[in-house]
């Protein structure tokens, strides 16, 4: 129906943001060649000496990789939980208040961290949480001895997660919210008339209607699996807690651009980008298949 | 309306009251610790008297920090990166959009450049060939380097070709018939129907413009070139303690101006505390058009 004239202008719209995706997106996927080569910044990515998949088999030898391999999906794995019951629950509970003016005044609060930059929430949690900030206050008060808790190997990875699902959890819950809203109330009205409680009513009205919104969310997710927050991490974490919180993303900054191991780095960094490809892939074919999620 | 009357469930509302009311206190608790703390006496403050309310008020950490000049600097790159950034982003998106939302009959190339977006927006090639390539092209203490390094915000695009799709045909077709071309129907009828996919766009960018960090932290050689984040994150890093005693532990802390630092993580985030109340209608909307979309 439409002529071929307007597809002129459809790639002028468009030349603005291919420009962009050249530059930005598709002409750094060119140093993936690294990744096969013994990197030498003299002689540049395409002079240098193909090694091969040198660079990978190294990988899987060092117990480096393995570690982070394994701290990533460890709290990417309880980010995932966390950041998907929390929210959920928390709509739950929020939906049985009916004060119109007090759900709104929570929501707009409970949405407030996520607006926070990772490293102005790490200065603060940092401070709070120090060796003499008020938690430790706190359990001085009760007798207990101060602890460092971002300095703690054994805590670390859990205070990663606490962290992450306080900032999260009531921006995550938006689309509970809505799910929530589009209840149609005379199922509410009907059940009660038929004697059904406050407790028989969320169970087999409310809950029913936003498993659904939450099995999607906790499918799509799955394609998260390897990032297990780099911006928070690399703003909490230091020495003392690589052996639990070191995860790929920080792993890679390190030996590519401190230690400028570039092959290497290259190495790691394209296997999880070939996983988590391969995994949101999945997820979103899942998606697809049981709910008819489609994102275009 | 329903009403309750067992004591039972009466208390199980409270208690749910209750509750809520502790989790949104946890909430703001931190940022109100910091203003708190960025008030109060710096001695006060190391000596760990400082929690819910401020001790020995004082303005001065907000004196010191006008007479920082680098403070103000980060400050202003910051703004124009997000003043940058929001624009390019707003009209790239806005353009790519509506061609996109056409059916592949109607724009035959439309699968192609779709597939291509989402093939960017899911793989990347790592931050190594990232940072070789914004070296490569000049991209190293370039405010340019902050404003389009995070490369094209494909979901965004997608974001609002969705919400394009779901605009009635007929309103389009009318148009054609009148003789508008895409131009016209995309600024005269797509753009005013878009306020809230553009304005969760929009706000979304701004969000992340001025929160991001990382990249400034690579690409900035110079700390006189560090965006603000790049720049509190300096300042408040955090450091080693599990190497030193628990007297140099004590020492640092005090030795660290606690009270600036609070004061500038206060500045810097208020911005975005101001702001997003009022985004707020938008961008619920647009996360629910977004991402239930059947």
């Amino acid at each position: 129906m439409l002529n071929r004239s307007s597809y002129k202008h459809y790639f002028i719209m468009l030349l603005p943001g291919l420009v962009w995706l050249f530059f930005f997106n598709l002409l750094p996927m060119y140093g993936i060649l690294m990744s096969f080569k013994d990197f030498n910044p003299g002689l540049g990515i395409f002079k240098s000496e193909w090694i091969g998949f040198a660079n990978f088999e190294y990988m899987f030898q060092i117990d480096d990789s393995k570690r982070v391999f394994r701290n990533t999906i460890f709290i990417a794995v309880l980010k995932m939980i966390g950041n998907l019951i929390v929210p959920l629950v928390f709509a739950l509970m929020l939906n049985e208040v009916k004060n119109r003016l007090f759900t709104r005044t929570v929501q707009t609060i409970v949405y407030l961290p996520h607006f926070l930059s990772w490293v102005i929430v790490a200065g603060i949690m940092l401070d709070i949480f120090s060796y003499n900030g008020p938690i430790n206050q706190l359990l001085m008060n009760f007798g207990s001895e101060p602890m460092l808790f971002f300095a703690n190997e054994k805590l670390f990875p859990w205070m990663v997660v606490l962290s992450d699902v306080w900032k999260e959890f009531g921006f995550a819950a938006i689309i509970f919210f809505a799910a929530l809203t589009s209840i149609n109330p005379e199922m509410y009205e009907a059940a009660a008339i038929d004697g059904a409680s406050q407790f028989k009513r969320l169970l087999s009205i409310t809950l029913p209607s936003v498993l659904p919104v939450a099995i999607l969310l906790g499918t799509l997710s799955l394609g998260n699996i390897l990032n297990a927050g780099f911006d928070q991490i690399f703003n909490l974490y230091n020495p003392a807690v690589y052996s639990t919180g070191d995860i790929i993303d920080t792993w890679v900054y390190r030996a590519g651009l401190l230690d400028m191991q570039y092959g290497l780095a290259t190495a790691v960094g394209l296997l999880k980008s070939v996983v988590g490809l391969i995994l949101i892939s999945i997820s979103y074919t899942l998606a697809y298949r049981f709910a008819n999620y489609r994102i275009f | 309306m329903i009403e309750e009357r067992s004591l039972i469930s009466k208390l199980w509302n409270w208690l749910n009251i209750l509750l809520i009311i502790m989790l949104t206190i946890v909430c703001i608790l931190p940022v109100w610790y910091t203003l708190v703390v960025s008030i109060s006496d710096r001695s006060v403050v190391a000596a760990g008297e400082v929690f819910l309310l401020p001790k020995s008020i004082t303005l001065s950490s907000y004196e010191t920090i006008m007479g920082e000049s680098q403070f103000f600097k980060s400050f202003f790159i910051s703004v124009q990166r997000v003043v940058y950034g929001s624009m390019i982003t707003f009209f790239v998106v806005l353009l790519m959009a509506y061609p996109l939302s056409k059916t592949s009959k109607d724009f035959k190339y439309r699968n192609i450049i779709m597939w291509l977006l989402i093939f960017c927006m899911l793989f990347n090639g790592g931050l190594v060939p990232w940072y070789m390539t914004m070296k490569s092209i000049g991209m190293i203490n370039n405010i340019w380097g902050l404003v389009l390094g995070g490369g094209l915000p494909v979901f965004n695009v997608i974001l609002v070709m969705n919400f394009f799709r779901n605009l009635p045909k007929e309103m389009e077709e009318s148009a054609l018939m009148d003789g508008a071309g895409p131009w016209r129907i995309l600024f005269g009828i797509f753009l005013p129907l878009s306020t809230p996919v553009l304005a969760t766009v929009l706000v979304f960018t701004i969000v992340g413009h001025w929160n991001e960090f990382f990249q400034a932290l690579v690409l900035m050689t110079k700390n006189e070139n560090y965006p603000l984040q790049s720049y509190i994150r300096q300042v408040t890093a955090n450091v080693d303690l599990s190497k030193m005693d628990a007297e140099s532990v004590k020492r640092l802390t005090s030795l660290s101006n606690q009270t600036l630092n609070a004061a500038k993580i206060f500045i810097s985030m208020l911005p975005l505390l101001i702001i997003y109340p009022f985004f707020q209608k938008y961008f619920v909307k647009g996360i629910t058009l977004g991402s239930v979309k059947g």
